[in-house]
C-alpha cells in the first residue's frame, strides 16, 4: 500500500543543528537530575544541579520550540510530499505503542505485587507459609481495604523483626475509594475524548469556528481533571495518610496515576498547541492537520490508559 | 535536491549530518569505540581472574568491571553497531533515497555518547560505579547501590530513547519508503530481521524505562516496589527486567541473522533457500522471545507451574532457530563455495552459534538449570551467543560491505589472520569455561577455589589473544579506507545479489534520488 | 568417487572429535582431583539431574554431528575451487516442515525426563529436619527448626586466611571453600531447607546435592536433599550479593546420624551455657574479649579492624553514638538504620553477644567510656521498645 507515489520529492534536509544541541540539553539535564538526586539523599546543598537540570530543560525546550517551528514551516512551504507524510503518522503510531508498553509495566506490577506477592506474604502458595510464618506473622493479604504494610503488620503482631527492612513504611488510614472524584475524572475524561473527537470532525468540514470551540471545551475538561487529581493527591496525603512511602498501595496507586497525570499534561499541552496554533496562526486545513491529530492520538491514549486506572486502580 | 551535493566539510558535517551514511559511519565509530572500552574491562577481568588469589584490583573494582563490561558490550558495542548496519544498507537495500526520519535519526545517534559518557564517568565518581551485575537486581541495585546507581538509571533511560527513535525510523523507512516493486516478501532478510528487531525493540525498552524508574523511586522516593516489608518483591524487578532481557539478547541476535543470511548465499552463489521459512521463523523466534522470560529465574523459587511452563516455552525457541540453521546449511549445500573473510566469519558463526544455542537448550531444562545457573557455564553460553553470534555476525557484515562503503578492498591476507586468530582465540576463551562452570565456579567472582585454576589460566591467554586480533581488526580496516586496493565494480562479489549492488562502488552520498522499480 | 572418500572422512572426523569430547568429559567426572563435568552427586536427585544433563550433552552431539557433517561436506565438496556448478533449488515444502516437526519430537522427548526430575526435586515434603538458611553480606546463617529443647543456630563464615588470598602465604586445599563452623546434616534423613536472606539475594549453592535456590529477602524459599553418603560437599553463593559475593562459601558436613545425635546435643548444651551468662554480671574482660571477637568477625569488614571506618561505614572511634549516650549506641546495633548498610544486629546476636561488643566498641582505639553492658541491659532494652 505504501509504494507508489510521492517517491521522487521526498524531503531530506541537507543538515540539522538541533539535535545535537537538543543532545547536549538532554545531556545537562540528566546530569543535573542524577547530581540533584545524590545531593539530596546527602542532605548537601542542591543548587548548582537544581540550575544545571533547568538549564539544561530550558535549552532542550527552545530547540524543540524551534525544531517543530522548522517542520511546520517546511510543511507550509510545501516540502513534504504526501509520502514524508505517512512517515510522521508511522512515527507517531509506534511512539504511542512505545508508550503504551512503559505503561503496560506498571500495570504489570501491580498485577503482580497484588495478586501473587501480597498472598505470598500473607502466607498462602505451596511455601507452606514459611513467609508468613517466620517472617511477616500477623500480615494478611486484603489490598483495599486495611493497607497495613507486612512490617507494620509484624510489629503490631509483636513479632520480632527478623531481616533488615531495608526502609520504614506507613499505613494509609484509608484505601481509595472510586467514588467521588476518580468517577467524576473518568466522566472529564471521557466527555474530553468525545469533544476532540468533534473538533476533530469540524476540521475536517472546515467549520473553524466550531472546531475552536471543541478545542476550548475540551481543554477546559483536561485541565479540570489535572485540577481534580491534584485535589485528590492533597487529600491522600494530608488526609488520608496515604503517600508514596505507604507500601506498595501508595506506591503503585501514586506510581499509575501520578505518570498518567503527567501524560495529562503533556497531552494537555499538545493540545493547547494546536488550538494557539489554529487561532493565531491559522494552521490545519480539512485535508492537512497532522499536527492536530497527533495530538488528539495521544489524546485518546491517556483516556483509554485511565480507563484502565479506574477499573484497577480504583474499582477493583 | 541532493545528488549532486556532497558532504558538509569539516566537523560539522558529523555533528549535524542527516544523512543516513554519515549516520551509520558514526553508530559504526562509536560502537567500536564502545567495544574496545568494554573489552578493556574484559581484560582487566581476564587478568584478574589469571591465576587464584587477589592480585590486580579490590573486589568491589572487580564487580565494577564485570557490570561494566556487560553494560557498554550489550548497549554501547553491539546494539548500536546494527544500527549502524541498519542505517548503511536498509535505504540502499530497499531503494530509499534516506531513513525516513532524517533529522530525527541524528538525534537518535547524538544522545547515545550523552549516556555513554555519564555512565562511563561513574567510574570516577566517590563510591564508584555500578557494581551491581549489568542484570541489576534488586535490592542489590537500590538499598546497597552507590551513589552512581541514579546516573546509571537517567543513562539507561537516554539509550532507550535513543533505541526507541532508532526502531520507529527503522519501521517507518522500512513500511513507507520501499521501491515500487519491493513487496514485503521481496525485502533482503537482513531488511526483515531489523524490522522485526526494530518492533522488539519498541516493545521492550519502555519496559527497561520502566524497570530503572521503579528503581530510581524505591532509592529516592520511598516507594516499596522492590522491599517486602512496604509489600513488594524483589523478584518482581526481575520479572520486569527479563520481561525486558530476554527479547533483548534476540534484539542483539536477529540482525546478525540477517547479515549472515546475505553472505552465505553471496559465498556458495546459490539463492538462500527457504526464504519464506526464514521471515516466518524470525517472527516466530520474536514471538516466543515476549513469553519465555523466567528461564533466566528458575531458582527464585517460582511454583513449579510456573517452571514447567518456562521450561517448555524456552525449548520452543529451538524449533524456528533450528529451521534458521538448516536453511543456512541447505544454502551451502551444492553451491560454489568460495572462502574469502565474511564467509569464514559466517561458516564460524553457524557452527559457534549453534553450540551456543545448544548450551542454551540446555540452561532451559529447569531441573539442570539449577546446577548451570550463575556458574560459568551461563557465561560460556552468552558469549558462544554473542560474541560467536553477534560479533562474529558484525565482522562478516563490515568485510562484506566495507568495499562497497569505501570503494577499496580489504587486505585478503590480513583480514584472514584476523579470523583465525580471532577464532582460535575465542574458543580458547570461552570453551573452557564450559567446563569451569560445570564443575562449579561461580560467575561474578574475583577470585577462585583451586581446582578451577588452569581453566580460567587457559581462558584469560585466549582472551589475550582474541582482544589482540582485534587490534589487528581495527588496523585492517583502517588501512582499507587509507590505502587499500580501489574497487569499481558495483557488484564487488561474484555472486552478490541485491539493490545495494547495483549502485556504483563506493556507494554515492545520496542513495536513490529516484527511486529503482523492482521487477 | 573422491567426493566420496571426503564425504566420509569429514563424517568421521566430526564425529571422532564430538565422541572423543563427550568421552573425555565423562573420563575426567571420575577421575580424582580435576574435574570437568557436573558432579554426579550424592544423591538421587543430583544422580538425575546429572544424568538429563548427559542425555541432553550426547542428543545434542548427536544432532551437531549430523548438522556440521553435512556442512563440512558440502564446505569440501562443493568447492567453487572444484569446479562444481551452482544449483539453483531454493525452496522445498516438505524438507521444511520435517526440519521443524523431528526438533519438536526431540524436545518432546526431553521434556519428559526434565519434568520428572523437576518434579522429584519440588517435592520437599515430610521432612525430618528443617533447618533455616539466611544469607546475610557475606555469610550464611543456619537455623535448626524443629528440635525439642534449646535452639541451636550459628554463623557460617569464610575461614581463609587474608594473606592467602593476598598471595602472602601458599593456599590451602580448600582455599576459598572453607568455613569456621559447616553446615552438620545426618546421611539418610529429609532434611529441608527454608531459605531466606537478611539484606540482598544471595543463593544457596552446593553442586554435589544438586541444590541452588536463591535466598530472597523478605521470602522464604524451600529445597531439600537426602544425602546417601558421609563426606564433606562444599559450595558457594551462587547470586551476587556485593562485593564479597566470592567470598561465602557454603560446607555441608554429612554424618552419621549417631554422630549428627551426638552434635546436635553438644550444641544444645553449649547453647544452654550461653543462656546461663545471661542472667549474670560479667567482668569488663570478659566482656572485652568476646566483644573483640564478635567485632572482629562481624563489623571489622565495614567500620574497619580499628574503628577507623571504611568507604561503607562511618568510623566508629570517636564517634558520636559510640562515644555518647549508651542507650543510643545499643539502639542503632539492634536495630540498625533502615536504608543504610547497617543492619538490625538485634535479630543476628543473642544477648550476651550485643553488650560484649557495644561495650567493646564503647572502650577501645581510644574510645574510653569506660561503661559496660550487661546481657540483661540488653533484654530489658529490646522488651522496652
Ligand atoms: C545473543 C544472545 C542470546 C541468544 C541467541 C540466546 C539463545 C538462547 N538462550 Fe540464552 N542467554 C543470553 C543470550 C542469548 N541466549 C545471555 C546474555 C544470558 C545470560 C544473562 C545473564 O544472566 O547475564 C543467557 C542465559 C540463558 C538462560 C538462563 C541461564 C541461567 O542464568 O541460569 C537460559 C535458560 O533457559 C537460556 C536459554 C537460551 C535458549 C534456549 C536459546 C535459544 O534461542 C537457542 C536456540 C538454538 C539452538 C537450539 C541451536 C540450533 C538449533 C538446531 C540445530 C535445531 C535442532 C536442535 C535441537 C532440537 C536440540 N539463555
Ligand atoms: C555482546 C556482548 C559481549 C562481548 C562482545 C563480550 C566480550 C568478552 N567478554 Fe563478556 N560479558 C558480557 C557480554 C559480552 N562480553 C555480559 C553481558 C557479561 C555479564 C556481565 C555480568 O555478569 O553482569 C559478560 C561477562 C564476562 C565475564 C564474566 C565476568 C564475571 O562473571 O565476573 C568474562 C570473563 O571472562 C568475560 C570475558 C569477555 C572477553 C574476554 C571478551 C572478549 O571477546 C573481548 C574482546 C575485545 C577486546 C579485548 C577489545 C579490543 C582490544 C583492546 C581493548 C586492546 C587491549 C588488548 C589487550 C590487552 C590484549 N565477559
Ligand atoms: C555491611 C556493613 C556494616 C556492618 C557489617 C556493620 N555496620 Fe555499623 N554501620 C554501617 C553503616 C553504613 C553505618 C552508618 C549508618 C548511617 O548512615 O547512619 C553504621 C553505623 C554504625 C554505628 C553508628 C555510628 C555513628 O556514630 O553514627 C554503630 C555504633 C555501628 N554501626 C555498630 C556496628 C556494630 C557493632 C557492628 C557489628 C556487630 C556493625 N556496626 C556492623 C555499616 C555496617
Ligand atoms: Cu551472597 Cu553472593
Ligand atoms: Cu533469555
Amino acid at each position: 500500500m505504501a509504494s507508489n507515489q510521492g517517491h521522487a520529492s521526498y524531503y531530506v534536509p541537507e543538515s540539522t543543528r538541533f539535535p545535537f544541541f537538543a543532545a547536549i540539553g538532554l545531556g545537562l539535564m540528566v546530569l543535573g537530575a542524577g547530581g540533584l538526586l545524590n545531593d539530596r539523599l546527602a542532605q548537601a546543598d542542591t543548587s548548582t544541579h537544581t540550575w544545571m537540570l533547568l538549564a539544561g530543560f530550558a535549552l532542550l525546550i527552545v530547540i524543540l520550540w524551534n525544531w517543530f517551528g522548522l517542520a511546520i514551516r517546511e510543511n507550509l512551504q510545501g516540502l513534504n510530499s504526501a509520502q514524508l507524510k505517512r512517515s510522521y503518522v508511522i512515527g507517531m503510531q509506534w511512539f504511542i505503542f512505545s508508550e503504551v508498553m512503559f505503561f503496560a509495566a506498571f500495570f504489570g506490577a501491580l498485577f503482580y505485587v497484588r495478586h501473587l506477592v501480597a498472598p505470598w506474604l500473607a502466607g498462602e502458595g505451596d511455601h507452606d507459609g514459611f513467609t508468613n510464618t517466620l517472617l511477616w506473622q500477623g500480615f494478611v493479604s486484603d489490598w483495599g481495604s486495611t493497607v497495613l504494610t507486612p512490617q507494620q503488620a509484624l510489629l503490631a503482631a509483636g513479632g520480632e523483626q527478623m531481616i533488615a527492612m531495608n526502609g520504614t513504611f506507613n499505613a494509609a488510614l484509608q484505601d481509595m475509594s472510586w467514588k467521588g472524584i476518580p468517577l467524576y475524572n473518568t466522566i472529564l475524561l471521557l466527555t474530553s475524548s468525545v469533544t476532540v473527537h468533534f473538533a476533530h470532525h469540524a476540521l475536517k468540514a472546515g467549520h473553524k469556528k466550531p472546531f475552536h470551540v471543541w478545542m476550548v471545551i475540551t481543554l477546559l475538561l483536561g485541565f479540570s481533571f489535572v485540577y481534580l487529581q491534584g485535589v485528590e493527591y492533597h487529600h491522600a496525603y494530608t488526609e488520608m495518610g496515604l503517600t508514596l512511602g505507604s507500601g506498595i498501595y501508595g506506591t503503585t496507586f501514586f506510581m499509575l496515576t501520578g505518570f498518567h497525570g503527567f501524560h495529562v499534561c503533556l497531552g494537555a499541552v499538545m493540545l493547547t498547541i494546536m488550538f494557539l496554533r489554529s487561532l493565531l496562526a491559522g494552521h490545519f486545513t480539512p485535508d492537512d492537520h497532522f499536527g492536530f491529530e497527533a495530538a488528539s492520538w495521544y489524546w485518546h491514549f491517556v483516556d483509554v490508559v485511565w480507563i484502565g486506572l479506574f477499573l484497577f486502580v480504583y474499582i477493583l | 535536491m541532493g545528488e549532486h551535493h556532497g558532504p558538509a566539510k569539516g566537523l560539522s558535517r558529523w555533528l549535524f549530518t542527516t544523512n543516513h551514511k554519515d549516520i551509520g559511519t558514526l553508530y559504526l565509530w562509536f560502537s567500536f569505540a564502545m567495544f574496545i572500552l568494554g573489552g578493556a574491562f574484559a581484560m582487566i577481568i581476564r587478568a584478574e581472574l589469571f591465576q587464584p588469589g587477589m592480585q590486580l584490583i579490590e573486589p568491589d573494582f572487580f564487580n565494577q568491571m564485570t557490570t561494566m563490561h556487560g553494560l557498554v558490550m550489550v548497549f554501547g558495542a553491539i546494539m548500536p553497531a546494527f544500527v549502524g548496519l541498519a542505517n548503511w544498507m536498509i535505504p540502499m537495500m530497499i531503494g530509499a533515497p534516506d531513513m525516513a526520519l532524517p533529522r530525527m535519526n541524528n538525534w537518535s545517534f547524538w544522545i547515545l555518547p550523552f549516556a555513554f559518557l555519564i555512565l562511563a564517568s561513574t567510574l570516577f565518581m566517590e563510591g564508584g560505579a555500578p557494581n551491581f551485575g549489568w542484570t541489576f537486581y534488586a535490592p542489590l541495585s537500590t538499598t546497597y547501590a552507590p551513589p552512581s546507581v541514579n546516573y546509571f538509571i537517567f543513562a539507561v533511560h537516554i539509550m532507550g530513547a535513543s533505541s526507541i527513535m532508532g526502531s520507529i525510523n527503522i519501521i517507518a523507512t522500512i513500511v513507507n519508503l520501499r521501491a515500487p516493486g519491493m513487496t514485503y516478501m521481496k525485502m533482503p532478510l537482513f531488511v526483515w530481521t531489523w524490522f522485526i528487531t526494530a518492533f522488539l525493540l519498541v516493545a521492550v525498552m519502555p519496559v527497561l524505562a520502566g524497570c530503572v524508574t521503579m528503581m530510581l523511586m524505591d532509592i529516592n522516593f520511598g516507594t516499596s516496589f522492590f522491599s517486602a516489608a512496604g509489600g513488594g518483591d524483589p523478584v518482581l524487578f526481575q520479572h520486569v527486567f527479563w520481561f525486558f532481557g530476554h527479547p533483548e539478547v534476540y534484539i542483539i541476535i536477529l540482525p546478525a541473522f540477517g547479515v549472515i543470511s546475505e553472505v552465505i548465499p553471496t559465498f556458495s552463489r546459490k539463492p538462500l533457500f527457504g526464504y519464506a521459512s526464514m521471515v516466518y521463523a524470525t517472527a516466530a523466534i520474536a514471538f516466543l522471545s515476549f513469553v519465555v522470560w523466567a528461564h533466566h529465574m528458575f531458582t527464585v523459587g517460582m511454583p513449579i507451574a510456573g517452571e514447567l511452563y518456562f521450561m517448555y516455552a524456552t525449548m520452543l525457541i529451538a524449533v524456528p532457530t533450528g529451521v534458521k540453521v538448516f536453511n543456512w546449511i541447505t544454502t551451502m549445500f551444492k553451491g560454489a563455495i568460495t572462502f574469502e573473510t565474511p564467509m569464514l566469519f559466517a561458516i564460524a558463526f553457524v557452527i559457534l552459534f549453534t553450540l551456543g544455542g545448544f548450551t542454551g537448550l540446555m540452561l532451559s531444562l529447569a531441573p539442570v538449570d539449577f546446577q548451570y545457573h550463575d556458574s560459568y557455564f551461563v557465561v560460556a553460553h552468552f558469549h558462544y551467543v554473542m560474541v560467536a553470534g553477534a560479533i562474529f555476525g558484525m565482522s562478516a557484515g563490515v568485510y562484506y560491505w566495507l568495499p562497497k562503503w569505501t570503494g577499496r578492498m580489504y587486505n585478503e591476507t590480513m583480514a584472514k589472520a584476523h579470523f583465525w586468530i580471532g577464532f582460535i582465540g575465542f574458543n580458547v576463551t570461552f570453551f573452557p569455561q564450559h567446563f569451569a562452570g560445570l564443575a562449579g565456579m561461580p560467575r561474578r567472582i574475583p577470585d577462585y577455589a583451586l581446582q578451577f585454576a588452569d581453566l580460567n589460566m587457559m581462558s584469560s591467554i585466549g582472551a589475550f589473544t582474541y582482544g589482540f586480533s582485534q587490534i589487528l581488526f581495527l588496523f585492517i580496516v583502517i588501512q582499507t579506507i587509507r590505502n587499500g586496493k580501489p574497487v569499481s565494480d558495483p557488484k564487488v562479489w561474484e555472486g552478490a545479489n541485491g539493490l545495494e549492488w547495483t549502485l556504483p562502488t563506493p556507494a554515492p552520498y545520496h542513495t536513490f534520488a529516484t527511486p529503482p522499480t523492482i521487477k | 568417487m573422491r567426493s566420496r572418500v571426503i564425504q566420509l572422512a569429514t563424517l568421521a572426523l566430526a564425529s571422532l572429535m564430538l565422541l572423543a569430547g563427550g568421552a573425555m568429559a565423562e573420563e575426567a567426572t571420575k577421575s580424582a582431583g580435576f574435574w570437568l563435568n557436573m558432579p554426579e552427586g550424592v544423591t538421587a536427585v543430583s544422580r538425575d539431574v546429572y544424568a538429563l544433563h548427559m542425555k541432553i550433552v550426547w542428543i545434542c552431539g548427536l544432532i551437531g554431528i549430523l548438522v556440521f557433517g553435512v556442512m563440512f561436506y558440502a564446505m569440501i565438496a562443493h568447492r567453487k575451487s572444484l569446479g562444481v556448478k551452482p544449483a539453483t533449488f531454493h525452496e522445498s515444502t516438505l524438507v521444511e516442515i520435517l526440519w521443524t516437526v523431528v526438533p519438536f519430537i526431540i524436545l518432546i522427548y526431553m521434556a519428559f525426563p526434565a519434568t520428572k526430575t523437576l518434579i522429584a526435586h519440588y517435592d520437599d515434603s515430610e521432612p525430618d529436619i528443617d533447618i533455616l538458611v539466611t544469607g546475610y553480606q557475606w555469610k550464611w546463617k543456619y537455623e535448626y527448626l524443629n528440635d525439642s529443647g534449646e535452639k541451636v543456630s550459628f554463623f557460617s563464615n569464610l575461614r581463609t586466611p587474608n594473606d592467602e588470598i593476598h598471595n602472602e602465604s601458599p593456599k590451602g586445599e580448600h582455599y576459598l571453600l572453607e568455613v569456621d563452623e559447616p553446615l552438620v546434616v545426618p546421611v539418610g534423613k529429609k532434611v529441608r531447607f527454608l531459605i531466606t536472606a537478611n539484606d540482598v539475594i544471595h543463593s544457596w549453592w552446593v553442586p554435589a546435592i544438586a541444590v541452588k535456590k536463591d535466598a530472597i529477602p523478605g521470602f522464604v524459599n524451600e529445597s531439600w536433599t537426602r544425602i546417601e553418603k558421609e563426606g564433606v560437599y562444599r559450595g558457594q553463593c551462587a547470586e551476587l550479593c556485593g562485593k564479597n559475593h566470592g567470598f561465602m562459601p557454603i560446607v555441608v558436613n554429612a554424618v552419621s546420624e549417631d554422630e549428627f545425635n551426638a552434635w546436635m546435643a553438644k550444641k544444645q548444651q553449649a547453647a544452654a551455657e550461653i543462656r546461663a551468662l545471661m542472667d549474670q554480671e560479667l567482668p569488663m574482660e570478659d566482656l572485652m574479649a568476646r566483644g573483640e571477637q564478635v567485632y572482629n568477625t562481624s563489623c571489622a569488614m565495614c567500620h574497619g579492624g580499628a574503628g577507623e571506618g571504611t568507604g561503607i561505614a562511618p568510623a566508629l572511634k570517636g564517634s558520636k553514638l559510640a562515644t555518647g549516650a549508651i542507650s543510643d549506641h545499643l539502639a542503632i546495633v539492634v536495630n540498625g538504620k533502615p536504608g543504610t548498610a547497617m543492619a538490625a544486629y538485634g535479630s543476628q546476636f543473642n544477648e550476651l553477644d550485643i553488650a560484649a561488643v557495644v561495650t567493646y566498641e564503647r572502650n577501645s582505639w581510644g574510645n574510653n567510656m569506660g561503661d559496660l553492658l550487661q546481657p540483661i541491659d540488653v533484654a530489658n532494652a529490646k522488651k522496652g521498645q
